[in-house]
This record gives C-alpha cells, structure tokens and sequence, in this order.
C-alpha cells in the first residue's frame, strides 16, 4: 500500500483540509461511507469522505470543497482521503485510518464450528485434558504445551520415549504434563479426571497413582483439612527412565506458593535413584519451612520427626499430614472380632489400582489374574488381589468404576466359592465414577444369605460433598452386609487378619513404578 | 520450571490463571462435565485422529506444531505471498516469454498438473497435446500428431515448472500467447494462457476446425490487440484491484470469474476501441465471463511462487492436477510434489452427461485456491453454490472452514457475506492434518474422452494423501526448544 505525501491546503485559521492518498487500494463504497462517518465523529473534524478517486467522486468532493491539489495523481484505482477539521485533529484522524478499514464490516458469525484440533482451541485455554487413544495422546500433549496449555493426560499405552519428551517440553516451558496415565488431579480448586469434591485448603499433593491420590485426599478432607492443588504425575513419571520431571517440577511449584503449607507425596516405590532426587528437593522444601510426608507404598513406618516424614501406607500418609499441622489424626481402627472363616483364601477384587498395589504389600504371594478376558471367571487356589482397572479387564470396556459389570461377576464368583475366606471391596466416588458405585455389588451380596457366604470388607473412598454422597453408600453396603473399614489400608490389614493362619512363603518382588503392574 | 505465573495478588499461587478457567477436552466426553461443575469453561473438541490416523505422523506434526523456526519460516512466507501486487503488464508469445519454449531445437509443450509422460495422459490432455501439435505445425493430422507423440519426440514438462499455469489440460505450446503479470516492487513474473471462451476449447479437450480456428484467431488477432491497448493504456492493469472488487461482486475469482472479465474488460474497452479489429475482439471477451480466469491463476502463481523456497515453510504453495493425479508443492519442501490420485468431481453436469462421463479433476486452476480465491472465497459467490447442489449457508461455511486450514486472511480480499473479512490464505500443511479439514476447490469438469470438452462444473477438494506425504518428507528443524537449552 503507498501512501503519499499528504497535502495540507490553509482554509481560514486553524481549520484546515487535508487529501491523503492510498494508491492502489481497493474498498468497498460501504466500508467506505462506514468509516467516513466514523471519522467525521471525531473531535475536530468537521467533514470527512473516503471514495475511490473516480472522476465522478473527485467532483463530489470539489463541489464539497474537500478535493486538495493531491488529488490531480489520482485514479479510479486508487482510494482517497479527505478531512477538513482543525490542524491538530488531523494526525490523528488520518492514523484512524488503517485501522478503519481494516475492520470487518460486522462481528464474526457467531456459528463459529467446533474445533477439531487442540490448535484451534480459544487462545486463552489454559488446560488441555486429554483421553485419546494412547498412541495419539503425546501427540495432543505436545501441541497443548507448544500452545501454552497445561496437560493432563488421562490415556495410557503411551510410548515412553514420548512421555519423556513432552514432559521435558513442559518443563522447559514452565507447565505440568500431568500424565499420561495420570487419573486424577484438582488444580485451582478444578477437578481432572477422577477426582472427588474436595474442600479448599492447604495442603498440596502430588501423586503418580489416582487411587492413591483420591484416598489420601479424602481422608485429609473427613479430618478438615483442604487441598491446595493436587498434581497427578501418571504412573512412570518417577521410573528412572523419566525421572521424576513432572513429580519435581510439581513440588517446585508447591514450594514456591505461599498458600500450600504441606505438601504430601504419594506413588509406588519410585526407581531408587529417583526417589534419592525426590527426597533432597522434599527436604530442601522442608527445610525452607513446608513440611513433606512422602508415601511410597513400601510398608515403611512412619518416621516422625525427619526433615521429610515417610509413610508406608495412605492411612498413615493422610494421617502424618494431619500431624504435622497440628491437629489430631483419627483414633487408629479396631476392627470387631469375627469368627474364623472356613474358607482359606483372600479375594481382593480392586477398582483402584493402588490399591491393589498396597495389598500385595501385604499378601505378595497373591495371584493376580483370573484367566483370560471373556473367558469363565476361575478363582486360583491361593489369595487372589485383582486390579479390575488393569488393561486385561478393560479392554472395549469402561473402568469398573464406570461400568460394575465385571467386578460384580467377579464377586458372584467369589461368594459362591466355599475357598473363599474373605473379599475385600473398594467403592471409589467422585467425578467421572458412576453414579451408584454401591448398587451393583450390594445386589450380588444380597443374592446369598450372610451365613451362607464370607465375610466381605469394603471401604469407601470418597466425601460427603461427593455426588454420590459416601453416606448413603455406605449405609447401602452396611444394609447388603458389607463389614466397613475406614481406608484402604485398614480393609486390607483387617482381611488378612481374618484369613487362617497360614505357612508363609518367600515374598515374590514388588515391580516398582514403571514396571508392569 | 518457571515461577509461579500471576503477578497480581488475586492469580498468585494459581497455575491456570484467574477466572473463568478455560479448558479444552479431546477424547472421552464424560471427561469434559468433571471440571464444569468447579465452573470451568470445557470446550469439548469434535477431536479426530490427526495426520490420517497414523500415530507416529501425528506425533510429527505435533514436533512441528508451534515450533519456533516453522513459525518464522511461515511468517515471511505469507508476508511475501501478501506483498505481491500482481499488474498485468504484457501479451507475449509463449516462446518468448518462456525460455525453454524458445528453444527451436525441441519440441516442448507444457502441460497442467505435476508431470507425467504421454502414455499417462488422460484424454482431454491428449486432445490438447494434438491440439497443439497442429497448432505449431508439428503434425497434419490428429492421427499424424499422435504419431508424433507416440514417437518420443514430444517433450512435456508441467506448466508449474516455468512460472505458468494453464486451465484444465493446461496445455501450452510456444506459439500461444501468454499473458504476463509481474509484481512491480521484485519484478518476478508469472504467466497463463489466454482463455478460449466457454464450450468446445482445447482446454476441455474439445478439438475439430472450429477449435483450431479460434486457437489461431487469439494468436493473429486477439493478442496482438489487447498488446496494443495494453500499450495504448500505457500501464498495466492491477488485478488485485480487480479482484478485490470482483470478490464484492459475486465472483470468487476461479469457478464465477463474470463479474471481474466485466471489470477487466471496462480497464481495457477504451484503448480497445482504437485496435484492428476492435469489434470482434470487443465482442469475443464480452461473451467470455471466463476471460479473467487465467489473469487470476497467473497473479496467484505470481503470488505463491513468491512465497515458495522459504526453508521450514508448511505453506502450501501449489496445488495441481493432471487428470490422472493431483499434486502439492510447499514452501519449505523444494521442487518435489506430493500427488495423490485425481479425484472425481461432484457437480452438476450439462444436459446428456453425468458423473461416468467425467475425467478426474484437472488444471492448475487450484492454483487459485491457493491464494485465497475459489472454494476459500465461495462465501463470496453464492450463484454458484447451485454447482454441488449445495445452499448458500454451505458456501459460507466452507470459507469458514477453509479459514481453519490457512495461515492468514488476505488484507484486500475482503468476503461481504462473512461481514467483510479478509479471505483465508495460505493453506497450512500442519491445519490440514490436524483438523482433517480438506481444501475445496471449485471447478469445471471435462469430458474423459478426448475431443468433447467441458460437461459440467463443480466441487472438489485436495485430497489428505497429498498433504501426508508432505509431512513425511519434512523434517523437524533443531532450535532452541527441541535441543534444549534453558528455560524460556
């Protein structure tokens, strides 16, 4: 676009008219006459036109006496300004006018489509909460970081050289990539994934396993306590291969904000060197002033009084964090005494993988499979901890916190087998699980006659702000003939309590993070 | 890691800002109500897998997605593309205005579309080469042209390959005049044919006595007067200006092109007036509503060519067919093409043809689109919506959906129906892959037998393949992010 020289001619006094010419420009007369009007309501100015110099509009603006000496090189392609007004007011209006034209005639249709790609989304989107398939999820991840956007990736099956990259990515350009495989997360009082109704609060957590997470922010929340944020890490992230990225990138975050007084740690033992760099940024933390209980499902007592608190189990993370801001943890669970069952075998049919994961903590021995999907349910003659969450269960099915389907035959199976000594249940709540976790296993312990079957011990993950509301399911198991226990790690220890004595075995090792649990 | 982000008092501490908290979900959509009900905006993407499904091109082109130096080569690429003002400066003979076609020791004819060998020619391409051939002088008869051919002596190279671009079978031969257009502030030009009218032309493959008569017509008495009043005028003619205009008017400037051969002509009537033979060639370009067509290929050639060699640039710079199959060129990819078989046409046909009659889509017309004409501006030209059968309604939303796929909106191109926004320019690569969205052409359909020509006009688009190729051969550039060095 080539703008000549304005040409100022004197009218009388302060009140001059200028003629600025765009050469080869072309608008439309509408546009034209729009911001022409829109001008000549500026302060100072007295008249204002724009046309194409055509001959007939070159002598509209003579007989208006706005034509100046520069009109002479104009031509019918060429567009033409001209504003009479005061000389200071001038500058000004002809700057207008670029930004005058360039305005669309209206606002946008408001029928915009929906965005099919994360690269099309609201420039102002914060967050990207991914659940693709696994092999496109990184894929989504690495556009929503390149685009500003935090990540949270529920999908897994996402290849670990991808996994590392993106979180190297977030890093490097100060967000999370929480995930992939991460369940849950409540970040700025918003809940991800799997996340229960949460109070408001001080405490921030950080976790590469959901069900751990829900667990232990809902015990702080029945002691009072609220969350600040809660950062989900997906499984891996404290394997050796990522490192830990997004687990020491999140507690640099809880470091640095003033309104997260503790921060708690929860994941399956991390690689060892992982969990060494974890724990000198906890204590460094801790040192500073916010006080760090870790938890890595390793059984290890509670340490109290270290620069970093060490839990081994979620009851004992929720309850070290309750200490550790001065209030008072829950009297410790006692269980009601109850005859030996006649059967030899504990059946731990888990929605929570970490659950599961704590368990065989406990019971190492445990099968872990009931053959193949699809196929009939065969119980093994030995202890029995199911992860029903497990890719071998879902496979073109929902999450059995979703969909009870296939932990209620499971359970069916269960009750009717006689090796069966105890069952242990989990019942978690919040968003994203269904609406009546409670109904469907309360139906199978209701078809069997309490004497007729083994005792079975459920817990209820959840808060009374849940949807579901925790009160009302567990009155529902109680009412089937459920035995309650307060925490996960309560109902575990309480059913292999129950289960005659038996010679123990060599422990089998515990996968670590990372591995193929 | 960075520091907490927010400044201010009300956002500290937070890591998604201040309300409302905007999120976007792809994937399952139950996940989407969880943080609705903490009052977060959820936008729930209509997500699809990218890159054609093909998980390890889609984590591709998110490598390239937002990447600093694609960025950058794709800014100077689109500001080159804007800044070309393309003026109509001159009527030439083929063999003078392209180097290769003025070398008397060949016999070369350029042809539409990414290059192929006679044996593949699809017929209303054969009817061109024989057109051409007879026109030149090569051969006596259709029969002796395809001799000639058959013989190996013809050479064919893609009009794309010498900065032109030719209509349907495109074909060129040296002895046609070509009009030039150049943009004043580089001097880089670029060249198309003249345009034959409507019905039986070369183009279409229509070939017979009436044919070649008009062929010589436009050589010995067209061309030599629109010389003249382009002399007489004494400057050339701005088709921006004109298409500007056109775009007000009805036309998107490559299927509906009435409105700016009107413009173009009334540049041109006065000085015309003074010619050999001003009333005939007056009357020939006011029966033509197709005359501005090939001025309007060849300023987006000029424009897109300008845009091309740009290392690391998604930009589309030329899309092409040769009525066997359909090829891209990108900016930062060099030379290479990236095809996919021709597609058919869905449009309406004239009265005694339907779709098993029509030869795939052909032309280097596409090359409108990709300068922000034809099926990006349909918005523009809702006469011509009755081509798919479609509504005015549909014409707006493809150039909205086109707007998705296109790295720009073109500054003087405005689109009335859309309230007067700039027309989307510059088809990315990366949009199209990742949102699937396909470019749509506008355009005529021909006859697939030689020597019949035009029988309907309509619809079609770039096809995905082409533009997955592409992403194969591009490579992720290092920089900053991707080797990393510090923290930004």
């Amino acid at each position: 676009m080539e703008q000549a020289t304005d040409d100022i001619a004197p009218d009388d006094g302060t009140v001059r008219t200028v003629n600025s010419l765009r050469r080869d420009t072309y608008a439309d007369s509408v546009a034209l006459m729009r911001a022409a009007r829109t001008l000549g309501a500026l302060p100072g100015v007295s008249a204002a036109s724009l046309v194409m110099a055509t001959e007939a509009n070159l002598r509209l603006l003579a007989d208006a006496r706005l034509l100046t000496a520069e009109a002479e090189r104009a031509g019918p392609n060429d567009l033409l300004v001209a504003v009479r007004g005061h000389a200071d007011a001038l500058a000004d209006a002809l700057a207008a006018v670029d930004g005058l034209l360039a305005q669309p005639d209206s606002p946008a249709a408001p029928d915009a489509p929906t965005a099919r790609a994360l690269t099309e989304a609201d420039p102002g989107t914060a967050l990207a909460l991914i659940s693709t398939p696994g092999p496109y999820a990184a894929a989504e991840a690495l556009k929503a970081l390149r685009r500003g956007m935090h990540a949270f990736v529920f999908s897994d099956n996402v290849p670990l050289d991808q996994e590392i990259r993106i979180k190297q990515e977030a890093h490097r350009a100060g967000l999370l990539a929480m995930g992939p495989d991460c369940g849950t997360a409540v970040i700025d009082g918003i809940p991800l994934g799997f996340a229960n109704v949460l109070r408001p609060g001080r405490i921030g957590l950080i976790g590469a396993s959901g069900t751990g997470l829900q667990q232990v922010s809902c015990l702080l929340d029945a002691h009072g306590e609220g969350v600040r944020q809660m950062i989900g890490t997906g499984g891996r992230d404290l394997s050796a291969d990522v490192g830990g990225i997004t687990t020491l990138d999140a507690l640099e975050l809880l470091d640095a904000d003033p309104g997260c007084e503790l921060i708690v740690l929860v994941s399956k033992p991390p690689a060892p060197e992982v969990a060494e760099q974890v724990l000198a940024r906890a204590a460094r933390a801790a040192r500073a002033g916010k006080p760090v209980v870790a938890c890595f499902l390793d059984g290890a007592r509670s340490v109290p009084g270290g620069r970093v608190t060490v839990a081994g189990t979620l009851r004992d993370a929720a309850s070290a964090a309750v200490g550790r801001l001065g209030g008072k943890s829950r009297e410790g669970f006692t269980p009601p005494h109850l005859p030996v069952p006649s059967g030899r075998w504990l059946r731990a049919l888990y929605a929570g993988g970490t659950f599961a994961y704590e368990a065989r903590r406990i019971l190492p021995d445990a099968a872990t499979g009931t053959g193949p999907a699809g196929a009939q349910i065969r119980l093994p003659d030995c202890h029995l901890i199911l992860d029903l969450g497990d890719d071998a269960y879902t496979a073109g099915r929902p999450h059995p916190m979703i969909d009870p389907t296939v932990r209620a035959a499971h359970l069916r199976v269960a009750l009717a087998d006689p090796r069966t000594a105890v069952v242990v249940l989990d019942v978690v709540l919040g968003h994203g699980a269904g609406p009546d976790p409670a109904a469907a296993l309360a139906a199978e312990l209701r078809r069997v006659p309490a004497a007729e079957r083994p005792p079975v011990v459920a817990f209820v993950v959840g808060t009374d702000a849940d949807p579901q509301d925790r009160a009302a399911q567990e009155a529902r198991l109680r009412e089937a003939g459920a035995l309650l226990a307060p925490t996960s790690t309560d109902a575990i220890e309480w059913a292999a309590a129950l289960v005659p004595a038996h010679r123990p075995e060599r422990s089998q090792e515990l996968t670590a993070a990372g591995g193929a649990v | 890691m960075t520091a907490l982000p927010g400044l201010s008092d009300e956002t500290a501490g937070l890591l998604l800002g201040g309300a409302p908290v905007r999120i976007a979900a792809v994937g399952v959509p139950e996940f989407a109500e969880v943080p609705r009900t903490a009052g977060a905006e959820v936008t729930a993407l209509d997500w699809r897998p990218p890159a054609a499904g093909e998980p390890e091109a889609a984590w591709r082109l998110a490598e390239l997605t937002g990447h600093p130096a694609v960025e950058a080569a794709n800014r100077e690429a689109v500001a080159r593309l804007l800044a070309v003002r393309p003026v109509w400066t001159r009527v030439l003979p083929a063999r003078e205005a392209i180097a290769a076609l003025g070398d008397r020791s060949r016999r070369l004819l350029l042809h539409a579309g990414p290059p192929l060998a006679w044996s593949a020619m699809c017929g209303p391409m054969r009817a061109g080469v024989i057109g051409a051939a007879l026109l030149e002088g090569w051969a006596d008869s259709p029969e002796a042209a395809e001799r000639l051919a058959d013989s190996g002596v013809l050479e064919f190279e893609p009009c794309h390959h010498h900065e032109a671009v030719g209509p349907m079978g495109g074909i060129i031969s040296p002895s046609m005049p070509l009009i030039e257009v150049e943009d004043p502030a580089t001097g880089r030009r670029a060249y198309s044919n003249l345009n034959e009218g409507a019905g039986r032309c070369l183009r279409y493959g229509a070939l017979g006595a009436d044919v070649m008569e008009r062929l010589r017509w436009m050589g010995t008495v067209l061309a030599p007067a629109l010389s003249a009043a382009l002399g007489a005028r004494g400057e050339g003619v701005d088709l921006r200006a004109v298409t500007a205009q056109a775009l007000q008017m009805g036309d998107e400037c490559h299927s509906r092109n009435t409105a700016a051969s009107t413009l173009l002509l009334r540049e041109l009537a006065a000085d015309l007036c003074e010619t050999a033979h001003a009333r005939e060639v007056l009357r020939f370009l006011s029966d033509n509503h197709y005359w501005f067509l090939n001025f309007s290929m060849a300023a987006a050639k000029l424009a897109t060519s300008a845009a091309h060699g740009v290392p690391h640039s998604t930009l589309v710079t030329a899309f092409a067919r040769n009525g066997v199959e359909v090829g891209i060129r990108v900016g930062g990819l060099g030379d290479a093409w990236f095809t996919a078989p021709a597609t058919q046409v869905r449009g309406l046909y004239f009265a005694g043809y339907g779709p098993e009659d029509a030869n795939p889509d052909i032309g280097d017309s596409a090359i409108t689109e990709t300068y922000g004409l034809g099926g990006f501006s349909l918005a523009a030209a809702p006469a011509i919506t009755g081509f798919v059968g479609g509504t005015v309604e549909e014409a707006l939303r493809t150039s909205r959906d086109m707007a998705r796929i296109s790295l720009a909106r073109h500054e003087a191109y405005r689109l009335p129906a859309l309230g007067g926004v700039g027309a989307p320019v510059g088809i990315d690569v990366r949009a199209v892959l990742d949102t699937g969205i396909v470019p749509v052409v506008t355009t005529g359909i021909s006859h697939r037998e030689p020597g019949i020509g035009q029988i309907g006009a309509g619809l079609t688009h770039a096809p995905l393949e082409c533009f997955r190729k592409a992403l194969d051969a591009m490579a992720v550039p290092a920089s900053e992010i991707a080797s990393g060095t510090g923290s930004p």
